[in-house]
């Protein structure tokens, strides 16, 4: 038997998640009192496969293969699903990410392992296996329990802290058996010189109260002080003022940074949706009946265009003498 | 070509969320349902590419998997511009019991695309696409935010941790879609509405799948503490208790 955890990484690199998705792998297989098989597929340094055993990893599977260069899910799944028989997996764990949620499922019918999707925290039971869950986009959690004997867990990013375990993984090349690669890849175009939103740990995002996309200097000076990524309500990416890969809600992304600051958004229960799991609010708005305000740990009644520059002064203050 | 595109029925995204007594099942009193945001997103393109394809595609149909209540979004659906629809006589018990149902009107339909939406707002699974592939033995691409075609090829706008790709891939063909593959979901008019009550609903059986997993009890996030007011005049004491009390700088 063995906990699984597939560990992706970015142009040979592994991030934060990556190494609390293995915490968390480590801490289930200690209560099944068995090992971590973390698996990576693609170029990645020795040095930063054998990193995965400081958080627990025992053993690193390697699948170098150039036919797996972009994301095919069949293909991917063929590698998920042999690592999963050769090891003896009886539980699997990605990323709640875009890859994690194009694997998962396929990966669940292939195994016959029970998916729980979204959790944010550790089994309350391993036998059977029942986890909490985010549902109704953030106004509620579920415990669900898996019927079948294998299970596939996906985990949101910052939801489960890092642990450090100082194992000297085994790191051993595999070379599984591939299936005909359907998606041919034509055009990447990758976000560079910016701290992803979904990597973000501080997140500084504005909603139609900003006026206009001409305000956005102060969001972006904000953030470029606080080392944090920026966000917009859906409106905003409607109206084009940002692009939509900054939206965040219910249809848009779903974030849990340490620190938001919501700066002219009024709250809708459907932009709460996809940030409520943040662990610390700030709110400026100028209407004190604001719904943001519920949601909210601090809050400044107040405009935009005046509270705004006065936050930043005030922040690089503080940076500066910190 | 033949489309179908699945359609979950969840509450309106406005509804404040309750559970019985025993907190073992959501309270549905009051609730209006709606076509999930995605998937009807998923049915406005699934028409476009119709309307733009000449002819070569030549219907797009819609399947639920959901007991009788559902019929009113089904029905939203056809009034929309969908041309037949499919209902699952059976409770969504979890998403491998959907998927394994929806392969079912897959199959007797011969559909070569199948679109899905990213996720279901209520349960937020985001797995029934990528069971539905499986079950087929389709090809699959997820987080779909473009898709067109031209003559028998695909193209598709994906998102990637980090960026966006584009790809080619050929059908049979199951596209899990999400922001951005529609711009406003088409909403239907009298016309539509009036030949939405003509176009046929078949309802089936279920076939026996059991599900993988059960959703046993449901939880209220802890209420939150109340907002602590900053004056706007004085900016610095919120980074005070950002960095001493919050410690979130
Ligand atoms: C199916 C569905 C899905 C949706 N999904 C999402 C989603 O994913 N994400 C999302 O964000 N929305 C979503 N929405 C839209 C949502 O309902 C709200 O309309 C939206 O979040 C409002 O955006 P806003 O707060 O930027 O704008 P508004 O509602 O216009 O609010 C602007 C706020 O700014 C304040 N303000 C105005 N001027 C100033 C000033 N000078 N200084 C300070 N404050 C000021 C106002 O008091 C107000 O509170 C969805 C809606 C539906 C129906």
């Amino acid at each position: 038997m063995s906990v699984l955890v597939y560990t992706e990484n970015w142009d040979g690199k592994f991030k934060k998640l990556s190494f609390e998705l293995v915490s968390y792998a480590a801490k289930i297989a200690e209560e099944l009192n068995t090992k971590v098989v973390a698996v990576s597929i693609g170029n990645v340094e020795k040095a930063a496969l054998a990193e995965l055993g400081k958080y627990g990893a025992s053993k690193v599977i390697v699948v170098c293969n150039g036919e797996l260069n972009n994301l095919d899910n069949k293909a991917y799944n063929a590698v998920l699903a042999q690592a999963a028989e050769k090891e003896g997996a009886n539980v699997i764990i990605l990323a709640h990410n875009n890859k994690g949620k194009a694997l998962a499922p396929g990966l669940s019918v292939k195994m016959k392992a029970g998916l729980i999707s979204g959790v944010t925290g550790l089994p309350s039971s391993y036998s059977p296996m029942v986890v909490k869950k985010k549902s109704f986009t953030g106004a509620a959690f579920a415990n669900v329990k898996v019927l079948s004997e294998k299970s596939i867990l996906t985990l949101f990013q910052n939801s489960y802290a890092v642990v450090e375990k100082n194992i000297e993984p085994s790191i051993e090349e595999f070379a599984p058996a591939l299936p005909a690669i359907n998606t041919q890849v034509t055009n990447v175009d990758k976000v560079t010189g910016k701290i992803l939103l979904s990597d973000a740990e501080i997140v500084v995002s504005g909603g139609r109260g900003m006026k206009g996309p001409e305000n956005w200097s102060g969001i972006e000076e904000l953030a470029q002080i606080l080392g944090a990524a920026t966000a917009c309500s859906r409106p905003v990416s409607d109206e084009g003022w940002r692009g939509h890969s900054e939206h965040v809600g219910q249809t848009g992304k779903i974030i849990a940074p340490n620190l938001y600051f919501a700066l002219g958004i009024s709250g809708a229960i459907q932009h709460l949706g996809g940030v409520s799991s943040s662990k610390c609010i700030v709110a400026v708005n100028t209407d004190k009946d604001a719904p943001i305000f519920e949601a909210a740990d601090y809050g400044i009644i107040g405009d935009v265009r005046k509270v705004l520059p006065d936050m930043i002064t005030a922040f690089k203050e503080f940076k500066a003498s910190n | 070509m033949k489309i179908l595109v699945c359609i979950s029925n969840v509450p309106d995204t406005t509804t404040k969320i309750r559970f019985n007594a025993e907190k073992t099942e959501f309270d549905k009193t009051g609730v209006q349902w709606i076509i999930n945001p995605w998937d009807e997103l998923a049915l406005t393109r699934a028409l476009e590419l119709k309307e733009g394809s000449g002819g070569a595609v030549e219907c797009v149909d819609v399947a639920s998997v959901n007991l009788i209540d559902a019929e009113p979004t089904i029905r939203k659906a056809l009034a929309i511009g969908a041309d037949k629809a499919f209902r699952v006589n059976a409770m969504p018990k979890d998403a491998y019991f959907v998927a394994g149902q929806l392969a079912e009107v897959v199959k007797s339909g011969g559909y070569d695309l199948v679109l899905c939406g990213i996720e279901s707002s209520d349960y937020n699974g985001s797995a029934v696409g990528g069971m539905l592939a499986e079950f087929m033995d389709y090809n699959s691409v997820s987080a779909v935010s473009g898709i067109n075609l031209d003559g028998g090829k695909i193209t598709i706008n994906r998102e990637i941790d980090g960026g966006k790709e584009v790809l080619n891939i050929s059908a049979p063909l199951v596209a899990v879609v999400q922001k951005g593959i529609a711009i406003d979901p088409r909403i239907p008019n009298m016309r539509g509405i009036m030949m939405a009550r003509q176009k046929p609903l078949t309802v089936s059986e279920p076939t026996g799948i059991d599900a993988l997993t059960s959703f046993e009890t449901y939880e209220l996030p802890a209420p939150k503490a109340a907002c602590k007011m900053i004056d706007p005049e004085n900016v610095k004491q919120l980074i005070d208790l950002l960095h001493n009390e919050a410690k979130a700088i």
